[in-house]
């Protein structure tokens, strides 16, 4: 019986490899590990227990476990993931799996970093214009209108996006004048949402989002919908329609002109 | 998101050692300490590599094509690079599109007048430009894998800023794939201008053409502009559709872009096949 228990419990564990950043703002390195793990398991199991076998003061940031929270956001071999969910059995059991914090933002320690930048950027963007005349309770809205911001509110706010673009991944100086994907997918919610009446109000959501968000930086390279672990289509769906609505305001002189003529014969409400 | 309760903003991470604001970057101060521009350890570089080298197979073989000035007509025949024929020297094409706009003085290869426009559509096309930013620009080479180059301003500055004409050259796109139409239409018929036939290049022809089309249409400026910059889809159920419509074949635009890539250089190598003597078209009926 105890044979084919121990029998049982080799085939479905193994030891592995691991290398885990350690460190701070002041520097760090990658330290080796070598870890039991089990049937089933994913990274952040294994943090998990690295951190309760072996380095108990090692820092990681994780709260839900389900990928939902976005909390657990490293780079696993180099590539930005949810740590949980990252399974053990997408890597080769002789592969070596190397564990760093996000490299996009300033490291706090070992494998949690200052994720403020994302916050900053978020106050930058102005939020939902309520339409004038219509009380909280009373917003109306077809489904068919909705749907695309509606894909855009999965967001989980893990920023691997941000962490990814090379935008400010490679360019720091970039950013202050880069939203990064995840906000300017936000003004692109806003943009396309039925009842925001910012233009009313006299934001040009369009304009800012070139100006003060830095649009024209985004190279559409996709690399944020690569990553998005919610599935979203960043780039085709948010980015590339808010890069054309920029377009209609200022490169095409057609719509332009035709914004201008149905503006002027429009009483009100929001535009088409 | 405007919540009004900022709180103060975090002091900036210490410098890690002297020099170190000459690191920018995944190397910039106060990241993580990480030597590597980057610790994936996939073939990474397989994409933009075959990128690279299908889209500079194709720039070869076209420049020898469009500056070739010859093969390029086979009743009833006519190359995609060459068509529409705008030039006072074209080849007599039978009731093809052989329109002597530009007079005797354009003395060199007709094809150039044309190819601008999609070479235009697909050098600004989303998708290429995703493509050629990774496969020659290396900005980035692969997510996560540091861009060797010091400065990006992106598209917001010339001459990148030039992108944004793409809907422009959708226009043009538009026409040129109406011609190539007309062109596969021409092709049911025999060398002396008889309706009723065709050949294997009226199949290819046919296979070029739809993909054409559904490059054309996938094109992410056609699916703003079809319906995408709409607030109220509600209001515009007609466009609504079409703009789903548009969307799926828009969800295989990379695809698209590399089939008809792929096919419009196959029929203009058929049509020179054909016309050079090399090869005999099989005639079905």
């Amino acid at each position: 019986m105890s044979t084919s228990t121990g029998a049982a419990a080799s085939a479905t564990s193994y030891e592995a490899r691991f290398r885990v950043w350690r460190g701070d703002a002041d520097g760090g390195g990658l330290h080796d590990f070598r870890v039991e793990v089990n049937d089933g398991e994913v990274v952040l199991d294994i943090i998990h227990r690295i951190q309760a076998t072996q380095a108990p003061d090692l820092a990681v940031r994780w709260n839900c476990k389900a990928g939902k929270c976005g909390s657990c956001s490293a780079e696993v071999n180099g590539r930005p993931r949810l740590m949980c969910m990252t399974r053990m059995t997408d890597f080769a059991r002789d592969e070596t799996l190397t564990v760093t914090p996000l490299r996009a933002f300033p490291v706090l320690r070992d494998l949690v970093t200052d994720v403020s930048f994302n916050y900053e950027k978020a106050r930058e963007v102005p939020g939902f214009v309520p339409p004038p005349g219509v009380a909280a309770g009373e917003y109306r809205m077809d489904q068919v209108d909705v749907d695309r911001s509606q894909e855009f509110r999965k967001c989980i706010e893990c920023y691997l996006c941000q962490n990814t673009c090379h935008v400010v991944r490679d360019h720091e100086e970039n950013k202050t004048a880069f939203a990064g994907p995840r906000f300017l997918m936000r003004v692109a919610e806003l943009d396309m949402h039925p009842l925001d009446a910012a233009a009313q109000a006299g934001l040009d959501r369009r304009r800012t989002a070139q100006e003060e968000h830095g649009l024209g930086y985004c190279n559409i390279t996709k690399c944020c919908t690569d990553v998005c672990p919610e599935g979203i289509k960043i780039t085709d769906n948010a980015l590339i329609p808010l890069k054309e609505r920029a377009a209609d305001r200022k490169y095409d002189p057609l719509v332009w002109l035709g914004s201008k003529i149905r503006r002027r014969g429009a009483a009100s409400g929001p535009g088409a | 998101m405007a919540t009004g309760t900022e709180p103060p903003r975090a002091p900036s991470p210490p410098a890690r050692g002297t020099g170190a604001s000459a690191l920018t970057g995944v190397r910039s101060p106060g990241r993580a300490a990480v030597a590597a521009r980057h610790l994936r350890t996939d073939r990474w570089w397989l994409q933009p590599a075959g990128t690279a080298a299908g889209l500079l197979a194709f720039v070869a073989y076209s420049v020898w094509r469009a500056f070739a000035n010859a093969d390029y007509y086979a009743a009833p025949y006519v190359s995609p690079f060459y068509s529409p024929c705008v030039a006072h020297d074209c080849v007599p094409m039978k009731g093809g599109a052989d329109w002597d706009v530009f007079g005797g003085w354009w003395g060199l290869s007709p094809a150039l007048l044309v190819l601008i426009f999609p070479l235009g559509f697909r050098l600004t096309c989303y998708y290429y430009r995703k493509a050629y930013y990774r496969g020659f620009w290396a900005s980035p080479p692969a997510c996560a894998v540091a861009e060797p180059h010091a400065k990006y301003t992106g598209e917001t500055r010339l001459p990148l800023i030039l992108q944004n004409v793409h809907r422009y050259f959708f226009y043009f796109a538009l026409l040129v794939a109406g011609v190539l139409t007309y062109d596969t239409v021409l092709s049911f018929r025999d060398a002396d201008g008889a309706w009723g036939h065709m050949g294997l290049g009226s199949l290819v022809f046919v296979v070029n053409i739809a993909l054409i089309w559904a490059y054309t249409l996938s094109c992410h400026s056609c699916r703003h502009l079809i319906g995408g910059r709409l607030r109220h889809f509600s209001k515009h159920p007609v466009r609504y559709r079409l703009w789903g419509w548009v969307g799926k074949l828009n969800a295989r635009h990379a695809q698209l872009a590399w089939a008809s890539l792929v096919s419009v250089a196959v029929a203009d190598f058929y049509v020179y096949l054909v016309a050079s003597g090399v090869f005999g078209d099989p005639r079905f009926l």
